[in-house]
Protein backbone atom coordinates (compact mmCIF):
# COMPACT_ATOMS: atom_id res chain seq x y z
CA UNK A 1 0.00 0.00 0.00
CA UNK A 2 1.44 3.39 -0.95
CA UNK A 3 2.15 6.14 1.59
CA UNK A 4 -0.83 8.50 1.18
CA UNK A 5 -3.34 5.64 0.95
CA UNK A 6 -1.92 4.11 4.10
CA UNK A 7 -2.09 7.42 5.97
CA UNK A 8 -5.66 8.05 4.87
CA UNK A 9 -6.61 4.64 6.32
CA UNK A 10 -4.75 5.54 9.50
CA UNK A 11 -6.65 8.85 9.57
CA UNK A 12 -10.02 7.08 9.42
CA UNK A 13 -9.02 4.59 12.12
CA UNK A 14 -7.95 7.46 14.39
CA UNK A 15 -11.21 9.27 13.60
CA UNK A 16 -13.36 6.27 14.54
CA UNK A 17 -11.37 5.55 17.72
CA UNK A 18 -11.46 9.22 18.73
CA UNK A 19 -15.23 9.45 18.31
CA UNK A 20 -16.03 6.13 20.01
CA UNK A 21 -13.77 6.86 22.98
CA UNK A 22 -14.62 10.56 23.11
CA UNK A 23 -18.41 10.47 22.66
CA UNK A 24 -19.19 9.40 26.26
CA UNK A 25 -16.70 12.02 27.46
CA UNK A 26 -18.62 14.67 25.48
CA UNK A 27 -21.85 13.60 27.18
CA UNK A 28 -20.04 13.80 30.53
CA UNK A 29 -18.66 17.24 29.70
CA UNK A 30 -22.13 18.56 28.86
CA UNK A 31 -23.59 17.13 32.07
CA UNK A 32 -20.69 18.52 34.07
CA UNK A 33 -21.06 22.03 32.60
CA UNK A 34 -24.73 21.93 33.39
CA UNK A 35 -24.16 20.64 36.91
CA UNK A 36 -21.59 23.32 37.70
CA UNK A 37 -23.82 26.10 36.38
CA UNK A 38 -26.67 24.79 38.52
CA UNK A 39 -24.42 24.75 41.58
CA UNK A 40 -24.03 20.96 41.81
CA UNK A 41 -20.72 19.10 41.98
CA UNK A 42 -21.53 16.78 39.07
CA UNK A 43 -20.51 13.16 38.57
CA UNK A 44 -17.19 13.83 36.88
CA UNK A 45 -15.95 13.16 33.36
CA UNK A 46 -15.54 9.39 33.80
CA UNK A 47 -19.11 8.63 34.78
CA UNK A 48 -20.59 7.64 31.37
CA UNK A 49 -17.68 5.23 30.78
CA UNK A 50 -18.16 3.74 34.26
CA UNK A 51 -21.87 3.30 33.50
CA UNK A 52 -21.10 1.69 30.15
CA UNK A 53 -18.60 -0.71 31.73
CA UNK A 54 -21.13 -1.73 34.34
CA UNK A 55 -23.90 -2.26 31.77
CA UNK A 56 -21.64 -4.20 29.39
CA UNK A 57 -21.04 -6.81 32.11
CA UNK A 58 -24.75 -7.42 32.69
CA UNK A 59 -26.94 -9.73 30.63
CA UNK A 60 -29.42 -8.14 28.21
CA UNK A 61 -33.07 -8.85 28.98
CA UNK A 62 -35.74 -8.65 26.30
CA UNK A 63 -39.42 -8.20 27.22
CA UNK A 64 -41.80 -11.12 26.60
CA UNK A 65 -43.18 -11.17 23.10
CA UNK A 66 -40.55 -8.83 21.62
CA UNK A 67 -39.02 -9.98 18.35
CA UNK A 68 -35.73 -9.70 16.53
CA UNK A 69 -36.58 -6.06 15.77
CA UNK A 70 -36.03 -5.25 19.44
CA UNK A 71 -32.71 -7.10 19.76
CA UNK A 72 -31.35 -5.87 16.41
CA UNK A 73 -32.17 -2.17 16.88
CA UNK A 74 -29.19 -1.20 19.10
CA UNK A 75 -26.79 -2.93 16.73
CA UNK A 76 -28.33 -1.28 13.66
CA UNK A 77 -28.29 2.15 15.31
CA UNK A 78 -24.69 1.80 16.50
CA UNK A 79 -23.35 0.38 13.25
CA UNK A 80 -25.02 3.02 11.10
CA UNK A 81 -23.49 5.67 13.38
CA UNK A 82 -20.05 4.03 13.07
CA UNK A 83 -20.36 3.93 9.28
CA UNK A 84 -21.10 7.67 9.29
CA UNK A 85 -18.09 8.33 11.53
CA UNK A 86 -15.82 6.45 9.14
CA UNK A 87 -17.09 8.35 6.10
CA UNK A 88 -17.59 11.99 7.10
CA UNK A 89 -14.79 14.57 7.35
CA UNK A 90 -14.25 15.04 11.08
CA UNK A 91 -10.45 15.19 11.32
CA UNK A 92 -9.60 14.54 7.67
CA UNK A 93 -11.38 15.05 4.35
CA UNK A 94 -9.48 12.24 2.66
CA UNK A 95 -11.37 9.22 3.93
CA UNK A 96 -11.23 6.18 1.59
CA UNK A 97 -15.03 6.09 2.09
CA UNK A 98 -15.29 9.65 0.77
CA UNK A 99 -17.83 8.60 -1.89
CA UNK A 100 -20.29 7.64 0.86
CA UNK A 101 -19.90 11.01 2.60
CA UNK A 102 -22.64 12.64 0.57
CA UNK A 103 -24.71 14.99 2.76
CA UNK A 104 -27.95 13.26 1.78
CA UNK A 105 -26.53 9.78 2.28
CA UNK A 106 -25.35 10.75 5.76
CA UNK A 107 -28.76 12.20 6.61
CA UNK A 108 -30.41 8.96 5.46
CA UNK A 109 -27.99 6.89 7.54
CA UNK A 110 -28.82 8.99 10.59
CA UNK A 111 -32.49 8.35 9.86
CA UNK A 112 -31.83 4.58 9.70
CA UNK A 113 -30.70 4.77 13.33
CA UNK A 114 -33.77 6.78 14.41
CA UNK A 115 -36.14 4.43 12.57
CA UNK A 116 -34.51 1.32 14.09
CA UNK A 117 -34.98 2.75 17.58
CA UNK A 118 -38.56 3.80 16.82
CA UNK A 119 -39.42 0.31 15.55
CA UNK A 120 -37.88 -1.19 18.69
CA UNK A 121 -40.06 1.11 20.79
CA UNK A 122 -43.18 -0.17 19.03
CA UNK A 123 -41.98 -3.78 19.15
CA UNK A 124 -42.04 -3.96 22.96
CA UNK A 125 -45.78 -3.31 22.93
CA UNK A 126 -45.57 -0.98 25.92
CA UNK A 127 -47.53 2.26 25.90
CA UNK A 128 -44.50 4.45 26.53
CA UNK A 129 -42.50 2.82 23.74
CA UNK A 130 -45.24 3.47 21.21
CA UNK A 131 -45.66 7.04 22.37
CA UNK A 132 -41.91 7.65 22.20
CA UNK A 133 -41.70 6.13 18.71
CA UNK A 134 -44.51 8.28 17.42
CA UNK A 135 -42.83 11.40 18.84
CA UNK A 136 -39.39 10.44 17.52
CA UNK A 137 -40.75 10.01 14.03
CA UNK A 138 -42.78 13.24 14.25
CA UNK A 139 -39.67 15.23 15.15
CA UNK A 140 -37.54 13.43 12.56
CA UNK A 141 -40.12 14.00 9.83
CA UNK A 142 -40.28 17.70 10.64
CA UNK A 143 -36.48 18.06 10.84
CA UNK A 144 -35.88 16.27 7.54
CA UNK A 145 -37.10 19.04 5.17
CA UNK A 146 -34.87 21.57 6.96
CA UNK A 147 -31.84 19.31 6.59
CA UNK A 148 -32.50 18.84 2.90
CA UNK A 149 -33.15 22.52 2.18
CA UNK A 150 -30.24 23.84 4.28
CA UNK A 151 -27.99 21.19 2.77
CA UNK A 152 -29.07 22.37 -0.67
CA UNK A 153 -28.15 25.96 0.28
CA UNK A 154 -24.64 24.81 1.23
CA UNK A 155 -24.07 22.57 -1.75
CA UNK A 156 -25.45 24.86 -4.46
CA UNK A 157 -22.36 27.07 -4.29
CA UNK A 158 -19.88 24.21 -4.37
CA UNK A 159 -21.77 22.24 -7.00
CA UNK A 160 -21.47 19.06 -4.95
CA UNK A 161 -23.14 17.66 -1.86
CA UNK A 162 -20.05 15.70 -0.86
CA UNK A 163 -19.18 16.72 2.71
CA UNK A 164 -15.44 16.59 2.04
CA UNK A 165 -15.79 19.00 -0.89
CA UNK A 166 -18.01 21.31 1.16
CA UNK A 167 -15.40 21.54 3.94
CA UNK A 168 -12.50 21.97 1.49
CA UNK A 169 -14.35 24.69 -0.43
CA UNK A 170 -15.13 26.60 2.76
CA UNK A 171 -11.45 26.37 3.77
CA UNK A 172 -10.31 27.79 0.45
CA UNK A 173 -12.80 30.69 0.48
CA UNK A 174 -13.20 31.82 4.11
CA UNK A 175 -15.44 34.78 3.11
CA UNK A 176 -18.15 32.24 2.22
CA UNK A 177 -18.53 31.48 5.92
CA UNK A 178 -19.77 35.01 6.63
CA UNK A 179 -22.31 35.18 3.81
CA UNK A 180 -25.99 35.46 4.78
CA UNK A 181 -26.78 32.11 3.13
CA UNK A 182 -24.22 30.26 5.24
CA UNK A 183 -25.23 32.01 8.46
CA UNK A 184 -28.92 31.24 7.88
CA UNK A 185 -28.08 27.63 7.04
CA UNK A 186 -25.99 27.47 10.22
CA UNK A 187 -28.94 28.67 12.31
CA UNK A 188 -31.31 26.22 10.58
CA UNK A 189 -28.95 23.27 11.04
CA UNK A 190 -28.26 24.15 14.67
CA UNK A 191 -31.98 23.79 15.43
CA UNK A 192 -31.97 20.46 13.59
CA UNK A 193 -28.92 19.30 15.57
CA UNK A 194 -30.73 20.14 18.81
CA UNK A 195 -33.87 18.31 17.64
CA UNK A 196 -32.08 15.24 16.26
CA UNK A 197 -29.81 14.89 19.28
CA UNK A 198 -32.83 15.13 21.57
CA UNK A 199 -31.65 18.12 23.61
CA UNK A 200 -33.61 20.95 25.22
CA UNK A 201 -35.99 22.57 24.28
CA UNK A 202 -37.19 19.67 22.08
CA UNK A 203 -36.44 16.77 24.42
CA UNK A 204 -34.94 16.60 27.90
CA UNK A 205 -32.20 13.93 27.99
CA UNK A 206 -32.02 13.98 31.79
CA UNK A 207 -35.61 13.02 32.53
CA UNK A 208 -37.69 9.88 32.54
CA UNK A 209 -40.96 11.72 33.03
CA UNK A 210 -43.59 9.75 31.11
CA UNK A 211 -45.47 12.63 29.58
CA UNK A 212 -42.52 14.51 28.14
CA UNK A 213 -39.77 12.12 27.11
CA UNK A 214 -39.14 11.42 23.45
CA UNK A 215 -35.90 9.52 22.90
CA UNK A 216 -35.76 7.96 26.38
CA UNK A 217 -39.22 6.44 25.93
CA UNK A 218 -38.02 4.18 23.12
CA UNK A 219 -35.06 2.91 25.19
CA UNK A 220 -36.98 2.22 28.43
CA UNK A 221 -37.15 -1.55 27.96
CA UNK A 222 -33.45 -2.06 27.27
CA UNK A 223 -31.13 -3.45 29.92
CA UNK A 224 -27.55 -4.61 30.27
CA UNK A 225 -25.41 -4.88 27.16
CA UNK A 226 -28.16 -3.64 24.83
CA UNK A 227 -28.64 -0.50 26.93
CA UNK A 228 -24.89 0.15 26.75
CA UNK A 229 -25.03 -0.10 22.95
CA UNK A 230 -28.03 2.26 22.80
CA UNK A 231 -26.35 4.85 25.01
CA UNK A 232 -23.04 4.63 23.18
CA UNK A 233 -24.94 4.96 19.87
CA UNK A 234 -26.76 8.08 20.96
CA UNK A 235 -23.55 9.63 22.34
CA UNK A 236 -21.81 8.96 19.00
CA UNK A 237 -24.79 10.46 17.20
CA UNK A 238 -24.50 13.64 19.26
CA UNK A 239 -20.76 13.81 18.53
CA UNK A 240 -21.38 13.34 14.80
CA UNK A 241 -23.98 16.10 14.71
CA UNK A 242 -21.83 18.59 16.65
CA UNK A 243 -18.66 17.66 14.76
CA UNK A 244 -20.34 17.95 11.39
CA UNK A 245 -21.91 21.29 12.28
CA UNK A 246 -18.55 22.56 13.51
CA UNK A 247 -16.74 21.44 10.36
CA UNK A 248 -19.32 22.80 7.93
CA UNK A 249 -19.46 26.28 9.47
CA UNK A 250 -16.00 26.58 11.11
CA UNK A 251 -14.00 24.51 8.62
CA UNK A 252 -10.51 25.49 9.77
CA UNK A 253 -8.06 22.85 10.92
CA UNK A 254 -9.57 19.83 9.18
CA UNK A 255 -6.77 17.89 7.49
CA UNK A 256 -7.00 18.05 3.69
CA UNK A 257 -3.64 16.34 3.18
CA UNK A 258 -2.64 13.04 4.69
CA UNK A 259 0.52 13.89 6.61
CA UNK A 260 0.98 12.91 10.28
CA UNK A 261 1.25 16.58 11.26
CA UNK A 262 -2.01 17.55 9.55
CA UNK A 263 -3.77 14.58 11.15
CA UNK A 264 -2.50 15.52 14.61
CA UNK A 265 -3.70 19.11 14.09
CA UNK A 266 -7.04 17.75 12.83
CA UNK A 267 -7.49 15.65 15.99
CA UNK A 268 -6.65 18.59 18.24
CA UNK A 269 -8.95 21.04 16.41
CA UNK A 270 -11.78 18.49 16.34
CA UNK A 271 -11.57 17.88 20.08
CA UNK A 272 -11.55 21.62 20.81
CA UNK A 273 -14.46 22.35 18.43
CA UNK A 274 -16.71 19.59 19.71
CA UNK A 275 -15.86 20.35 23.34
CA UNK A 276 -16.63 24.06 22.90
CA UNK A 277 -19.87 23.40 21.00
CA UNK A 278 -20.93 20.77 23.52
CA UNK A 279 -20.17 23.05 26.47
CA UNK A 280 -22.10 25.88 24.78
CA UNK A 281 -25.06 23.58 24.18
CA UNK A 282 -24.91 22.31 27.76
CA UNK A 283 -24.67 25.83 29.15
CA UNK A 284 -27.57 27.10 27.01
CA UNK A 285 -29.77 24.32 28.38
CA UNK A 286 -29.52 25.79 31.86
CA UNK A 287 -31.50 28.80 30.71
CA UNK A 288 -34.18 26.84 28.87
CA UNK A 289 -37.23 24.83 29.71
CA UNK A 290 -38.54 22.00 27.58
CA UNK A 291 -41.23 23.17 25.19
CA UNK A 292 -44.63 21.59 24.97
CA UNK A 293 -44.64 18.90 22.28
CA UNK A 294 -47.16 20.90 20.28
CA UNK A 295 -44.80 23.87 20.15
CA UNK A 296 -42.00 21.78 18.65
CA UNK A 297 -43.45 22.05 15.11
CA UNK A 298 -43.21 25.83 15.55
CA UNK A 299 -39.48 25.56 16.22
CA UNK A 300 -38.95 23.25 13.28
CA UNK A 301 -41.12 25.41 10.99
CA UNK A 302 -38.80 28.26 12.00
CA UNK A 303 -35.74 26.22 11.10
CA UNK A 304 -37.35 25.26 7.78
CA UNK A 305 -37.93 28.96 7.11
CA UNK A 306 -34.24 29.66 7.82
CA UNK A 307 -33.39 26.88 5.38
CA UNK A 308 -35.62 28.36 2.66
CA UNK A 309 -34.18 31.84 3.29
CA UNK A 310 -30.68 30.36 3.07
CA UNK A 311 -31.46 28.85 -0.33
CA UNK A 312 -33.18 31.95 -1.67
CA UNK A 313 -30.46 34.30 -0.41
CA UNK A 314 -27.76 32.07 -1.87
CA UNK A 315 -29.43 32.90 -5.17
CA UNK A 316 -30.21 36.60 -4.80
CA UNK A 317 -27.46 37.67 -2.42
CA UNK A 318 -24.54 36.08 -4.24
CA UNK B 1 -13.18 50.08 0.85
CA UNK B 2 -12.64 47.34 -1.72
CA UNK B 3 -15.61 46.22 -3.79
CA UNK B 4 -15.50 42.65 -2.50
CA UNK B 5 -15.57 43.75 1.14
CA UNK B 6 -18.33 46.26 0.39
CA UNK B 7 -20.44 43.57 -1.30
CA UNK B 8 -19.92 41.16 1.54
CA UNK B 9 -20.86 43.71 4.21
CA UNK B 10 -23.86 44.85 2.15
CA UNK B 11 -25.17 41.30 1.84
CA UNK B 12 -24.53 40.65 5.52
CA UNK B 13 -26.57 43.74 6.47
CA UNK B 14 -29.35 42.71 4.06
CA UNK B 15 -29.34 39.20 5.51
CA UNK B 16 -29.69 40.74 8.96
CA UNK B 17 -32.62 42.90 7.81
CA UNK B 18 -34.36 39.84 6.38
CA UNK B 19 -33.70 37.86 9.55
CA UNK B 20 -35.08 40.55 11.89
CA UNK B 21 -38.22 40.85 9.74
CA UNK B 22 -38.80 37.12 9.80
CA UNK B 23 -38.19 36.87 13.54
CA UNK B 24 -40.90 39.52 14.00
CA UNK B 25 -43.34 36.85 12.81
CA UNK B 26 -41.86 34.24 15.11
CA UNK B 27 -41.69 35.98 18.47
CA UNK B 28 -44.83 36.54 20.52
CA UNK B 29 -43.49 38.75 23.32
CA UNK B 30 -44.13 42.35 22.42
CA UNK B 31 -40.96 43.51 24.20
CA UNK B 32 -38.91 41.13 22.01
CA UNK B 33 -40.61 42.61 18.95
CA UNK B 34 -39.54 46.09 20.02
CA UNK B 35 -35.95 44.87 20.45
CA UNK B 36 -36.05 43.35 16.96
CA UNK B 37 -37.33 46.60 15.54
CA UNK B 38 -34.48 48.48 17.25
CA UNK B 39 -31.95 46.06 15.75
CA UNK B 40 -33.57 46.55 12.38
CA UNK B 41 -33.26 50.34 12.75
CA UNK B 42 -29.53 49.97 13.44
CA UNK B 43 -29.12 47.69 10.41
CA UNK B 44 -31.02 50.14 8.20
CA UNK B 45 -28.72 52.95 9.34
CA UNK B 46 -25.73 50.69 8.62
CA UNK B 47 -27.12 50.07 5.13
CA UNK B 48 -27.38 53.82 4.46
CA UNK B 49 -23.86 54.41 5.80
CA UNK B 50 -22.47 51.56 3.66
CA UNK B 51 -24.06 53.02 0.54
CA UNK B 52 -22.60 56.37 1.64
CA UNK B 53 -19.06 54.97 1.53
CA UNK B 54 -19.60 54.01 -2.13
CA UNK B 55 -21.47 57.20 -3.01
CA UNK B 56 -18.83 59.55 -1.65
CA UNK B 57 -21.17 62.34 -0.53
CA UNK B 58 -21.98 63.27 3.04
CA UNK B 59 -25.73 63.27 2.43
CA UNK B 60 -26.20 59.54 2.98
CA UNK B 61 -24.23 59.67 6.22
CA UNK B 62 -26.60 62.39 7.44
CA UNK B 63 -29.56 60.21 6.43
CA UNK B 64 -27.96 57.24 8.23
CA UNK B 65 -27.62 59.32 11.37
CA UNK B 66 -31.24 60.46 11.12
CA UNK B 67 -32.45 56.87 10.62
CA UNK B 68 -30.42 55.73 13.60
CA UNK B 69 -31.83 58.49 15.78
CA UNK B 70 -35.44 57.92 14.78
CA UNK B 71 -35.68 54.16 14.28
CA UNK B 72 -33.26 52.92 16.88
CA UNK B 73 -33.75 55.76 19.37
CA UNK B 74 -37.06 57.61 19.44
CA UNK B 75 -39.53 55.03 18.10
CA UNK B 76 -38.45 52.18 20.41
CA UNK B 77 -38.76 54.51 23.41
CA UNK B 78 -42.28 55.53 22.36
CA UNK B 79 -43.22 51.90 21.70
CA UNK B 80 -41.94 50.84 25.09
CA UNK B 81 -44.17 53.47 26.70
CA UNK B 82 -47.12 52.11 24.72
CA UNK B 83 -46.22 48.64 25.96
CA UNK B 84 -46.21 49.78 29.57
CA UNK B 85 -49.50 51.63 29.08
CA UNK B 86 -51.29 48.80 27.29
CA UNK B 87 -50.39 46.14 29.86
CA UNK B 88 -50.54 43.27 27.33
CA UNK B 89 -47.15 41.54 27.15
CA UNK B 90 -47.85 38.99 24.44
CA UNK B 91 -49.55 38.62 21.10
CA UNK B 92 -51.77 35.81 22.35
CA UNK B 93 -53.91 34.89 19.40
CA UNK B 94 -52.74 35.96 15.98
CA UNK B 95 -55.28 35.25 13.22
CA UNK B 96 -52.79 32.88 11.57
CA UNK B 97 -50.84 30.65 13.97
CA UNK B 98 -47.07 30.92 14.20
CA UNK B 99 -45.96 27.81 12.23
CA UNK B 100 -48.30 28.74 9.36
CA UNK B 101 -47.16 32.34 9.34
CA UNK B 102 -43.53 31.17 9.22
CA UNK B 103 -44.34 29.05 6.17
CA UNK B 104 -46.20 32.03 4.70
CA UNK B 105 -43.05 34.12 5.31
CA UNK B 106 -41.04 31.60 3.27
CA UNK B 107 -43.54 31.92 0.41
CA UNK B 108 -43.60 35.72 0.63
CA UNK B 109 -39.79 35.84 0.40
CA UNK B 110 -39.85 33.68 -2.72
CA UNK B 111 -42.62 35.90 -4.13
CA UNK B 112 -40.48 38.98 -3.46
CA UNK B 113 -37.61 37.34 -5.31
CA UNK B 114 -39.87 36.48 -8.25
CA UNK B 115 -41.43 39.93 -8.63
CA UNK B 116 -38.16 41.84 -8.29
CA UNK B 117 -36.29 39.93 -10.99
CA UNK B 118 -37.25 42.31 -13.81
CA UNK B 119 -36.15 45.19 -11.57
CA UNK B 120 -32.77 43.60 -10.92
CA UNK B 121 -32.29 42.79 -14.61
CA UNK B 122 -32.52 46.50 -15.50
CA UNK B 123 -29.22 47.25 -13.80
CA UNK B 124 -27.54 44.16 -12.34
CA UNK B 125 -25.12 45.56 -9.73
CA UNK B 126 -24.39 44.05 -6.29
CA UNK B 127 -26.63 46.68 -4.70
CA UNK B 128 -29.69 46.02 -6.85
CA UNK B 129 -29.26 42.28 -6.36
CA UNK B 130 -30.30 42.85 -2.74
CA UNK B 131 -33.59 44.58 -3.72
CA UNK B 132 -35.67 41.40 -3.07
CA UNK B 133 -34.80 41.80 0.63
CA UNK B 134 -36.49 45.22 0.73
CA UNK B 135 -39.56 43.95 -1.10
CA UNK B 136 -39.74 40.89 1.16
CA UNK B 137 -39.69 43.22 4.17
CA UNK B 138 -42.62 45.19 2.71
CA UNK B 139 -44.61 41.98 2.17
CA UNK B 140 -43.80 40.66 5.64
CA UNK B 141 -44.85 44.01 7.14
CA UNK B 142 -48.19 43.74 5.33
CA UNK B 143 -48.57 40.21 6.64
CA UNK B 144 -47.99 41.30 10.25
CA UNK B 145 -50.49 44.16 9.76
CA UNK B 146 -53.14 41.79 8.46
CA UNK B 147 -52.77 38.90 10.88
CA UNK B 148 -51.93 40.45 14.26
CA UNK B 149 -54.62 41.68 16.61
CA UNK B 150 -52.89 43.71 19.30
CA UNK B 151 -52.68 47.42 18.56
CA UNK B 152 -48.95 47.40 19.31
CA UNK B 153 -48.25 44.49 16.93
CA UNK B 154 -50.06 46.46 14.26
CA UNK B 155 -47.79 49.44 14.84
CA UNK B 156 -44.81 47.12 14.59
CA UNK B 157 -46.12 45.70 11.32
CA UNK B 158 -46.54 49.22 10.03
CA UNK B 159 -42.99 50.17 11.01
CA UNK B 160 -41.66 46.98 9.41
CA UNK B 161 -43.49 47.96 6.22
CA UNK B 162 -41.92 51.41 6.35
CA UNK B 163 -38.45 49.95 6.99
CA UNK B 164 -38.98 47.77 3.91
CA UNK B 165 -39.88 50.77 1.78
CA UNK B 166 -36.83 52.66 3.07
CA UNK B 167 -34.53 49.68 2.42
CA UNK B 168 -35.90 49.29 -1.12
CA UNK B 169 -35.40 53.01 -1.76
CA UNK B 170 -31.80 52.86 -0.52
CA UNK B 171 -31.00 49.81 -2.61
CA UNK B 172 -32.63 51.01 -5.83
CA UNK B 173 -31.73 54.70 -5.89
CA UNK B 174 -29.14 55.04 -3.10
CA UNK B 175 -31.73 56.89 -1.05
CA UNK B 176 -34.45 59.45 -1.63
CA UNK B 177 -33.65 63.17 -1.24
CA UNK B 178 -33.11 64.21 2.37
CA UNK B 179 -36.17 66.46 2.41
CA UNK B 180 -38.47 63.59 1.42
CA UNK B 181 -36.82 61.31 3.94
CA UNK B 182 -37.34 63.97 6.61
CA UNK B 183 -41.03 64.38 5.74
CA UNK B 184 -41.63 60.63 5.78
CA UNK B 185 -39.86 60.31 9.11
CA UNK B 186 -41.99 63.06 10.64
CA UNK B 187 -45.13 61.35 9.35
CA UNK B 188 -43.95 58.09 10.81
CA UNK B 189 -43.34 59.64 14.20
CA UNK B 190 -46.78 61.24 14.12
CA UNK B 191 -48.45 57.96 13.17
CA UNK B 192 -46.77 56.18 16.05
CA UNK B 193 -47.75 58.94 18.47
CA UNK B 194 -51.37 58.85 17.25
CA UNK B 195 -51.38 55.07 17.65
CA UNK B 196 -50.02 55.49 21.15
CA UNK B 197 -53.04 57.66 22.00
CA UNK B 198 -55.34 55.19 20.25
CA UNK B 199 -53.93 52.30 22.26
CA UNK B 200 -54.42 54.16 25.50
CA UNK B 201 -58.03 55.03 24.54
CA UNK B 202 -58.69 51.42 23.46
CA UNK B 203 -57.51 50.20 26.80
CA UNK B 204 -59.57 52.80 28.63
CA UNK B 205 -62.69 51.82 26.67
CA UNK B 206 -62.38 48.02 26.53
CA UNK B 207 -59.73 47.13 29.09
CA UNK B 208 -57.75 45.50 26.30
CA UNK B 209 -55.88 46.45 23.14
CA UNK B 210 -57.43 43.88 20.82
CA UNK B 211 -58.44 45.88 17.76
CA UNK B 212 -61.13 43.34 16.91
CA UNK B 213 -63.16 45.18 19.55
CA UNK B 214 -63.47 48.12 17.17
CA UNK B 215 -66.56 47.03 15.28
CA UNK B 216 -68.98 49.90 15.07
CA UNK B 217 -68.82 53.57 14.26
CA UNK B 218 -70.41 56.14 16.54
CA UNK B 219 -70.39 59.85 16.60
Amino acid sequence: MSGPALWSVVGVVIQVLLVVLGAPLLVALMRQVRARLEGRAGAGLGQPWRDLRKQLRKEPIAPDGSTVVFTAAPVVALSSALLIVAAIPLITTTSPLDDVADLYAVVSLLLVGSVAMALAGIDTGSAFGGMGSSRTITVAALAEPTLLVAGFALSVRVGSSNLGSLVEHAQRAPSVVLSPATLLAAAALWIVVVAEAGRLPVDNPATHLELTMIHEATTLEYAGRDLALVELGSAIRLTILLGLWGNLFLPWGVATTVTPGALALGVLVMVVKVAVLGAALGASEVFMAKWRLFRVPELLAGSFLFGVLAVSSSFFLA
Amino acid sequence: MSTALYTQLLYLVCGGLLLTSVLTLWRRELSALIRLLTAQGVLLAALAALLGTQDGGLELFAVAFGVLLLKAGVLPVVLRRVLVDSGAARETQPLVNVPSSLLAAALLTLLAYAVSRPLVDLDPTPTTHAVPVGIAMVLLGFFVLVTRRRALSQVIGFLLLDNGIAATAFLVTAGVPVIVELAVSMDLLLVVLVLQVLTARLRAAFGDTDIDELRELRD
